[in-house]
Order: C-alpha cells, then structure tokens, then sequence
C-alpha cells in the first residue's frame, strides 16, 4: 500500500475546506468515492479531485503535495492516521484533533492546533498568530497532546490553553500565553511583549527573560526538581527542547491581574 | 530432610491474601530518601496493632528513579484496601511530606493482572493552601506543592495489587545468639529478593503467637509450644537441646515471590549448619484452615527453580 496522495493541481481563487480529508474519514472508501468528496470552497463545492491529483490507497497515511496556503482545516477533528503536508497550510490546522500525526513541512496560518486534544503537530516552519488558541466562541484553546513548532511563532500563542505541551523553538510575538489556563509552552527564542497577560495556570517555559509587565512576579532563582520529570518527558520528542538538563529557574508568577498562579520559568 | 546438619520440619506457612502498593521515595541523597523511607516504614511491623506491614524493598540508584535522584522503594501492605489507602496517605503525609526533598512516585504501574490506582498525593496536594499546581508528563500527573525547602512533588496515584502476607519460617537454635546470626545472615540473603518485605524489627520476630488465650481480651497470645522456658509445662514442639527460636515473616507481591524469599532464607540459615548451633527450620500454620495459600517448607528446598542449588 502506498501512501493517499492528494497534490494541488489548481491555485484556489478562494480558501478550500479540507476537513473531509482525515484518514478516519478516508479509511475504507474507494478511490472514485474519494474523487467524489466535495470541499467547499466559498459558498462554491468543488470535487476532490477537481482541485487534487489523487493516488495511492493508504488512507492511513495521507499525503498533501504541493500545498498552499489557502487549504484551511487539514486534519480537523482526526482520531488516527498521519497526514504529513508538503508547502505551506491555511488556517486551522488539526483543529480539535483527537490522535494520530500531522508533520507540516512548510508554514501554518492562523489557529493551529485550536483545540488539539490529543496526538502530534509537528510544523518544520513559521505559524500565524493564535497558535493552540481557543477560537471564538470557544472558551478553551489546546485541551491536549504535543505541538512542535521548529520556527516562529505569531501573537497569542496558547491563549487560553488548557492541557498539553506546546514547544516552539523559534521566536514568538506578544501576549504569549495569554488568558492560559493550565499546561506547558516552551519557546525557546524571544518573547514578545505582556507574555502570560492574564494567565491562570500552567507554566510558561522560556530561555530568556521577557519584559514582564507590573502584574507578573518575580519569585526568585530556584532548582525545581519538576523540571527533571518534564524534561525526561521530552526526551523522546523530536525537538531542541530534548536536550535541555538544566533544572536552574527564575520563577516569575501571576498574572496578579486575574488572580493568576501560572508561572514564567526562565532557564539559567 | 536435612540440610548441612539442620533438619527441616515436615510443615508449612500458612498465608493470607492482602493488598499491596509500592511507593518510590527519592531524595536529594540517599541519606534522606532513607530517612523518609524509615519514617514511613516505622511501626509497620504487624496489621494487628499497625494496621499495615510496611518495610523498604530495595535502593534505587539515579537511573532508576523518574526524577533522576537516588531512592528506595517501600512495599506496604493491609488486609484491605481500605485500611491501605487510609494508612498510606497518613503516612505519606506524616512522613514524606514533611521529609527534607524527598519526592514520592508510583511504584506499581504495570504487570500485574488487576492494579487498581489508589491515592498517594492526590489529596495531600491540599497542604498547598490553593498555591499547589498538578502537571502531567507521559500520561501520569504529578502535584507540586510549595513547602519551606522547596517544592514537594508527588507522583497523584500509585498501583495497588493483590498480594500475599503472612509467609514464614522458624529458625530453632541451641543459643539466642546463635538463632539471631542465622536470622540475620537469612535476612541478608532475603533482602536480594525483589517484591518482598520482611516487616518486623531487623526482618526477626521473636514473639510468635498463637490463636487466643486463657484471657478473653486477647485474640493471640505467646506460642507456648515454641517457647523454650516452658519446655516442662507446656505440649512443646522443643527439642531438649534448643534454648532459642526465632522466626521471620515474609509479605510479596505473589506467592512466588514469597517462596523464592523464603528459600533464599532458610539456605542461609542452614549455610551457618549443625555446627553454629542450627539445628532445625520450622514454620507457622493454623492447620491450613485459614489461609489459602501453604508454603510447604521441603518443597520449597526442593524446588530449584527458585533458586540456587542448596548443597
């Protein structure tokens, strides 16, 4: 069996939905049924492979070629399989996501990993603003699971994140860690401005001191023997981060604001 | 059956069901990872007056531990579940709380046919007074709660098993000194075997006991028949030429485990021999109607499988 490859073969005038295209919902199907699959684009439906050349049959493994920035949704709401994306995504990637893998190797808009529950995104590239944020009208952004960002990331990183680890290894812009609620962000470039403004929970880890504003606080140089758990946890997964030994902090808290105990810990 | 000169009596322990869990203590050094182990482990020694039989398993080197620091691990165990969850959160929050960096993990996750999750610092995460944070690293969530030294982390849940309590045997020799440097060197040997405790002072107990007594406030009294000041007074199991007995107690995670203790025991009670004063192994049991499981002691030193071949 050989990997289901979709591969761009339009330029889309409007984004593409492509929430249909997860490996629980190919599993099973035949490739004219897969052709058939409509993707709304606008207020227009366009047929799969109107927009795609199809090949191979493993719907557990699908590839997307050639990709652009206009395909919106990939891997919403996937339970298993693996979707690994060549070019860049839209918006929306792994939205509520259950389990299995996405490897993107190209750049995310906006609102990746929204909602993630479970499972690995892993982007070898830059994400737009509002990574594992809570979309609106949703009330929690992240809820689980592993986000790897090898690049840089946008404002409002894991605003309102809920659960789940979230590591970037490039730089991030402001209000990182925003409104969070629980869980682990590590960057490890530059912080932009008001990180962790109204944070809740969760700990914000970071390799180099942010301007903080008035309603964080500092909590003093400490060796936290957690660090050694987390960092054994990370061990395993393909980043930077996994090379981290070092359990020496400084602890700043809040935020004060919100009645906040999320903590920014700064590696020394 | 007789081996180097110590004669092994015809009998059998007589076990009892009981519940066990493991615990991980790991500290800054292994200094304080003992010292919260024995703190936690003190007055464990018998569920009749302890409510749990509790002792350290073994030592835990730095690569053994989940948060890389040196540890032991403490095997506990109760008639019920109840009685365990109850004791082991007192003790974790009497003894390893308050312990100088020592740290607290799951010792029982898998390979057992039915672990239930019991608590461990679930609820002694209310210490930190709403300033405690819970993370979870591989699926496993941990408590971190703010303490004067630091932070104290603990792993929220451990593994509870069924296990076997009460394995024993006796160790019947010419003088007291004679029967304790047997029961230490059994001791020595014993303490090599994973998944087992041995739960009274040094491993040894000296008070045997029996069912009842001529008092009716008291369910178990002295077992007259092996004590050897009562040899003329008493239907004595004593032989004229033993002056001392001495037994060990064995709780495990499985009756294997216990067999295995108890044959590494009695071979080096027996390496000491006739000529140290050790004259017979014996072994307590309630004509094996209250325990489903019998340790019958030739067996077991015939069985090789449980470990090395005894001379």
């Amino acid at each position: 069996m050989s990997a289901l490859t979709f591969t761009l073969k339009i330029q889309p005038r409007q984004r593409v939905d492509l929430s249909p295209l997860t490996p629980d919902n190919l599993a099973g199907k035949p490739a004219a049924e897969i052709a058939a699959i409509e993707l709304y684009s606008g207020k227009q439906k366009l047929r799969a492979d109107t927009v795609f050349d199809i090949a191979g049959d493993d719907a557990s493994n699908i590839v997307i070629a050639n990709s652009c920035n206009k395909l919106d949704f990939i891997g919403h709401g996937m339970k298993t399989g693996r979707i690994s994306i060549h070019g860049n995504a839209g918006s929306y990637l792994g939205l509520q996501m259950r389990n299995g893998e996405i490897v993107l190797h190209g750049d995310a808009d906006a609102f990746a990993a929204s909602g993630l529950s479970g499972g690995l995104i892993h982007i070898h590239g830059n994400v737009g603003d509002f990574l594992a944020a809570a979309i609106a009208g949703d009330k929690q952004g992240m809820k689980g699971g592993t986000v790897i960002v090898t690049g840089n990331a946008g404002e409002r990183v894991g605003d309102q994140m809920r659960r789940g680890l979230l590591l970037v290894e490039g730089n991030v812009g402001s209000y990182c860690a925003s409104r969070m609620l629980a869980g682990t962000i590590g960057v490890f470039g530059a912080v932009g401005e008001y990180a962790g403004y109204g944070m809740r929970h969760g700990t914000l880890l970071l390799t180099q001191t942010p301007a903080l504003h008035a309603t964080i606080q500092d909590c003093g140089l400490h060796t936290l023997p957690f660090l050694s758990l987390m960092f054994k946890s990370f061990s395993n997964l393909p980043t930077k981060f996994a090379k981290i030994n070092k359990n020496r902090v400084q602890r700043y808290a809040g935020d004060l604001a919100n009645d906040g105990k999320g903590e920014i810990l700064v590696l020394q | 059956m007789i081996i180097n000169g110590v004669t092994i009596d015809n009998t059998f322990a007589e076990a009892f069901n009981m519940r066990g869990t493991r615990v991980i203590i790991t500290a800054q050094n292994h200094k304080w990872a003992y010292n919260g182990a024995n703190a936690m482990t003190g007055f464990a020694t018998s569920v009749i007056g302890c409510g749990v039989e509790a002792g350290i398993e073994r030592e835990l080197s730095p690569t053994e531990t989940p948060d890389g620091r040196p540890g032991v691990t403490i095997l506990m165990f109760a008639m019920g579940s109840a009685v365990l969850m109850k004791q082991l959160e007192t003790r974790m929050g009497q003894c390893i709380l308050t312990c100088p960096t020592a740290a607290a993990f799951s010792g029982i996750d898998s390979g057992y046919p039915e672990i239930t999750r019991i608590n461990l610092g679930k609820n002694l995460r209310f210490f930190g007074d709403g300033f405690q944070t819970s993370k979870q690293f591989g699926g496993k969530r941990y408590w971190r709660v703010p303490v004067m030294d630091g932070e104290f982390i603990t792993e929220e849940t451990t593994g509870m098993v069924r296990a076997v309590g009460g394995g024993n045997f006796l160790v019947l020799a010419e003088s007291q000194p004679q029967a304790l440097a047997a029961c230490e060197a059994a001791i020595e040997a014993m303490r090599k075997i994973p998944n087992v405790i041995m739960p009274f002072p040094g491993g040894v107990v000296r008070s045997g006991s029996k069912v009842g007594s001529k008092y009716k406030s008291m369910f178990a009294s002295t077992n007259d028949a092996f004590c050897p000041t009562l040899k003329g007074l008493t239907r004595t199991e004593l032989s004229p030429g033993i002056e001392s007995v001495m037994e060990i107690v064995i709780d495990g995670l499985t009756d294997a485990d216990i067999r295995k203790a108890t044959r590494a025991g009695i071979a080096a009670a027996c390496e000491l021999g006739a000529q140290n004063g050790i004259k017979r192994i014996s072994a307590g049991n309630y004509g094996g109607k209250l325990g489903p499981f019998h340790f019958h002691l030739r067996e077991i030193m015939n069985d090789e499988s449980l470990g090395k071949k005894i001379a």
